[in-house]
């Protein structure tokens, strides 16, 4: 439930599919083609006859801007070209920002010859009020760098974007291209608007023929209203951040969290790292994460996740288990014990007993394991039931030969990591 | 009218929009405890019907209104001032709109998660230009201590009281997240002398009202001494605060605290649970607005560890100053347990009313006789497998099934002259339902009709169990003058077999381990067709007869069950099974056929009335 980035090849399929719509006299082919490692590239080019016809550009398309710059993007190619290119860099592992990953989706286009110059910027930005229309006549990579030559237009959520002279509001050094550039900005936003976007970025855009064309699109969506954009969205796909390739326990919890009625997240961050969360509630988990950080154990960090929605015995099972497999996997090259918060606030209405029973059933699978890799529990929670969780919680604590040490809403909710952190490690 | 700092108090009414049962007798219990002189829901508005909802008020019960619209509530409740709006994400847009359109309504409660953020937009700039507020979307609400609670917010009653909810303190707190409201109360009721009024405002990205919205309330709130926050990394709703210190706007001291301090140690991907905690610069970080809080004066600790701490500091401060005491703890009135909490918790016990030993529709899937219907499906048990766990809790080997099925067959249908699908086609010509006229064809089914299965097993068993021979069967019913049930035929004979029956004895002779019964009823039958050819073993007597064989030769079936078989009747239910769809078959019939009513000729009826007297005196 939040804004999520899509694939440049999807938003040009709807910018080509849903913009005439919006803007007379509008026209925009969107000859695109997505290449994945599953894409038979004669097939391909069976399916679009231009690829063999036209110079190319290829390009990933996996949600990660600075292409150019990260020397990835093909320009002015053949298919032949085009074809060396893909098979070079197909699943190759590349280093963007501080993310590496392999390289699974490009887009390929018709290259479009054109000068720096007349590369222009037009991008819709969600605000608290209403949306901002971003334009400026110097777009293309350098846009940032010339972030005052960039026009700002708010777009009030009360208002009619039909009611804004958007003409008066761009530059009047646009000429004789002025209107077709606030029909163009107008059509733009009102597709923005009825089709669920949250973000929308083209930069840059140029003319070809008097045509307005998009060369690069960056777009997000308001995945909530994917109840009303069920017929526009349907052939979109939801892709992960690049370089975040699941791991087999993340796509596991992930799995089972889309099977039941309950919440269940599992994100690795350091699988060697020392202190590892299983935390009840989303709020409450970032806060145990935080409280980890803020002490200054970031680094033995290894997971973060939580489990909420009144899970049943059976889910939280199966989510200590993938938790305290991970954990126990090896024990800690320097010999040092490792610690497990099992943290939590009040909760509402969630029996706690209930909950704690399938963590109890986990725990005393992997007793052995748990001794092995020298692991210290600490357990905090409170809401229904929790004297009884508590209890169970000790009771096991005696039986397994584990040190758990246990509290209840009368201990600070955050207060077992200080003392995992100074006693446990 | 309530201050405009204050959005509920003690007199506040609300309308709940959406049937919610739990979270109205929630609200209600809230108020008991609090001493409210009337509960704090006036009516509820439920789309789907109107009408009266029961609650309790502590023991007693107490009927609310429900409206189906939101202006039929208005119109008979015009003092209510607020909506909790537990509609789904996909209707809770319309409904708030309509409140925020009445002009008494001044405060809706946006409680769905997943609203789009260009609708929640709208909601808001809707209600600021009304001079109106929202809370949420995405949020439990909040409460005001010793007043008024919304919805669900701070769970059991049980921790209400341990958090101390019941009556105000003096601390004003309001934070993004509803999950880590109770925890908020409980660290607050620690560490000071509790909430006078605490929010959530929801983990969406455009929230209804902002943190600095409820801080300025608090702010002019005189029961409020401090203020107590939490923010979340994130979006920079946290920097208008930080400019309303610099202003010197917030005078009451901030215990402020941005969760979220841990986003720089993971991947940028990693999407918190609240759709607005993702920062998209340096600015949104927790770490950032943090540090900006703690310049403008807020008292911001370390950690969240600490944030308790700080927050019995500020209080400590204030007491010292005088500016606020410790409360003197009022009585609490207790509410009594939910019975079917107290069940869950085992707390009391009751006697059951009625007792099923055959099926169990109470887990994920019913089970017929301890087995899972999936399972009854996969094993391919058929209907007379379902017969075996359903009649006789047993799992019966294929070949009893299978001539359960038979019979079932064979009784099916015989015919629309017979009294049962006489009865049905005379009531479905009358224009009967399908159930009507099915009963009024089952109802025939009796001693005289179809119970000839029965008393032949009945009979035959008897006779062989007490010992007597065929012959003195035989002179034993003659000497009764009682034809022996399942004996005789209107047409077959010695010489014109039953097809029917000879297929029965075929299929038990080759699968039954046991036959006794049946031949001993075929030396009975040599008897009587001695005596007249048609006195054959009919199939009525065949199929009673060889039912119990067939018990006999299933491991598991005890002399005592068979007799209950003959005693309860269940061979009876045999027939009235197999022929429900002779006689379905004979009203549809009917039905299809638009057959009129049906009249019996009066030539076809002798009249023998006594003879007519005068009545003359």
């Amino acid at each position: 439930m939040a804004q999520r980035g899509i694939r440049e090849h999807d938003a040009k399929v709807m910018l080509a599919k849903y913009l005439p719509d919006y803007i007379d006299n509008f026209s925009y082919e969107g000859e695109l083609a997505l290449v994945t490692p599953d894409t038979d590239l004669e097939a391909l080019a069976a399916k679009y006859p231009w690829l063999k016809k036209k110079k190319l550009v290829v390009k990933p398309d996996q949600l990660f801007g600075k292409r150019g710059a990260h020397g990835l993007v093909l320009l002015d190619a053949t298919w032949d070209q085009a074809k060396d290119y893909l098979l070079e860099k197909m699943n190759k592992e590349v280093l963007v920002g501080t993310t590496t990953g392999p390289l699974t989706h490009f887009l390929i286009e018709p290259f479009i010859p054109h000068a720096q110059d007349d590369e222009l910027y037009a991008a819709i930005k969600s605000g608290y009020q209403g949306d901002s229309i971003y334009f400026s006549m110097a777009g293309g990579i350098s846009v940032e760098e010339n972030w005052n030559q960039v026009t700002k237009i708010e777009v009030n959520i009360m208002d009619d974007i039909d009611d804004i002279d958007l003409r008066s509001k761009l530059p009047s050094s646009l000429g004789d291209r002025l209107d077709q550039v606030a029909d163009f900005v107008r059509g733009l936003y009102r597709l923005y608007a009825d089709l669920g976007f949250a973000y929308l970025e083209i930069n840059p855009f140029i003319f070809e023929d008097g045509r307005i064309v998009p060369l690069d699109v960056v777009a997000k969506l308001d995945d909530t209203e994917q109840f009303w954009q069920r017929e526009t969205w349907k052939d979109l796909e939801s892709p992960e951040p690049f370089g975040r390739a699941l791991s087999e326990e993340e796509r596991y919890i992930k799995d089972l969290d889309s099977r039941t009625g309950a919440s269940l997240k599992l994100t690795i961050l350091n699988p060697r790292g020392r202190v590892w969360t299983m935390v009840a509630g989303g709020g409450a988990s970032v806060i145990y994460t935080d409280t980890i950080c803020d002490l200054g154990f970031g680094g033995e960090v290894a997971n973060y996740g939580e489990y909420s929605g009144d899970p049943s015995t059976e889910d939280t099972y199966e989510y200590t288990k993938t938790i305290l497999d991970l954990m126990t996997r090896e024990k800690d090259p320097q010999g040092r014990p490792k610690v497990l918060l099992i943290g939590g606030g009040i909760a509402n209405f969630t029996d706690v007993a209930r909950t704690f029973k399938g963590i109890v059933m986990a725990l005393e699978d992997y007793r052995d394991r748990l001794k092995e890799a020298d692991v210290k529990i600490y357990v905090r929670r409170g809401g229904p039931n929790y004297e009884e969780g508590l209890k169970i919680m000790r009771r096991l604590g005696e039986r397994l030969g584990v040190p758990i040490e246990v509290f209840g809403p009368e201990t600070h909710m955050t207060r077992i990591v200080p003392m995992a952190l100074d006693e446990g490690m | 009218m309530v201050e405009w700092y204050k959005l509920f108090d003690k007199k506040t009414q609300a309308f709940v929009y959406g049937y919610q049962v739990n979270a109205i007798q929630r609200m209600l219990d809230f108020d008991y405890i609090c001493k409210r002189d009337t509960p704090s829901i006036a009516a509820i508005i439920n789309p789907g019907r109107a009408g009266i909802h029961k609650v309790f008020w502590s023991t007693e019960e107490i009927l609310l209104p429900m409206y189906r619209t939101i202006p039929e509530a208005v119109a008979e409740h015009p003092h209510v001032e607020v909506m909790v709006n537990f509609a789904s994400y996909r209707s809770t847009f319309e409904a708030t709109m309509e409140a925020l359109g009445q002009p008494g309504i001044k405060t809706v409660v946006v409680v769905a998660e997943g609203v789009p953020e260009r609708k929640a937009k709208i909601m808001t700039a809707t209600a600021r230009n009304l001079g109106k507020t929202i809370i949420g979307p995405a949020t439990v609400g909040g409460l005001v201590a010793g007043a008024f609670r919304i919805g669900n917010t701070a769970g059991t009653l049980e921790n209400i009281v341990e958090s101390k909810l019941y009556r105000p303190g003096c601390v004003g707190f309001v934070s993004k997240s509803g999950g880590m409201l109770n925890e908020a109360f409980n660290i607050v009721a620690r560490n000071s002398s509790g909430i006078v009024e605490g929010i959530a405002i929801g983990g969406d990205r455009y929230p209804g009202s902002n943190l600095l919205d409820h801080i300025m309330r608090y702010e002019a709130n005189p029961e409020i001494a401090m203020i107590a926050c939490l923010g979340e990394v994130g979006g920079t709703d946290e920097y208008r605060i930080v400019e309303a210190l610099k202003e010197g706007k917030i005078t009451k001291p901030l215990v402020i605290w941005v969760t979220g301090t841990c986003s720089k140690v993971l991947p940028t991907s990693v999407q918190f649970g609240h759709a607005g905690a993702r920062a998209d610069s340096y600015q949104e970080t927790a770490d950032a607005k943090n540090q900006a809080l703690r310049d403008a004066g807020a008292v911001v600790p370390v950690s969240f560890d600490d944030y308790g701490d700080k927050i019995g500091e500020v209080y400590e401060r204030l007491k010292a100053e005088g500016r606020v005491k410790d409360v003197v703890e009022p009585e609490v009135p207790s509410i009594s347990m939910d019975y079917n909490k107290a069940v869950v918790s085992g707390l009391v016990r009751k006697p059951t009313t009625l007792i099923c030993t055959i099926s169990d529709d109470r887990g994920e899937e019913v089970l017929y006789g301890g087995k899972s219907l999936s399972k009854v499906i996969e094993d391919e048990m058929g209907i007379g497998g379902v017969i075996g766990l359903l009649w006789f809790k047993k799992e019966l080997p294929s070949w009893a099934s299978e001539f359960i099925e038979m019979v079932l067959q064979i009784v099916a249908d015989h015919g629309p002259a017979v009294s049962a699908a006489h009865n049905a086609i005379v009531a479905s010509c009358a224009g009967k339902d399908l159930i009507s006229s099915l009963a009024s064809g089952l109802l025939t089914i009796g001693p005289r009709f179809g119970g000839a299965i029965d008393d032949a097993a009945r009979e035959f068993k008897r006779a062989r169990d007490s010992g007597l021979t065929p012959d003195q069967f035989v002179n034993e019913m003659k000497g009764k003058g009682i034809n022996i049930p399942g004996i005789g035929h209107r047409i077959k004979s010695v010489k014109n077999p039953d097809k029917r029956v000879e297929l029965l004895i075929g299929y038990a002779r080759e699968y039954f381990k046991t036959t006794d019964l049946l031949d001993y009823a075929l030396q009975v039958e040599q008897i009587t067709t001695a005596k007249k050819g048609n006195l054959i073993l009919n199939v009525d007597g065949c199929i009673g007869i060889l039912f119990l064989d067939l018990m006999n030769s299933c491991d598991g079936f005890t002399e005592k069950d068979v007799e209950s078989v003959v005693e309860l009747g269940y061979l009876n239910g045999l027939f009235a099974l197999g022929r429900s769809i002779g006689l379905i078959g004979h009203i549809l019939d009917q039905k299809r056929l638009q057959s009129r009513l049906y009249r019996h000729p009066q030539d076809d009826i002798a009249y023998m009335l006594p003879d007519p007297v005068s009545t003359e005196r």
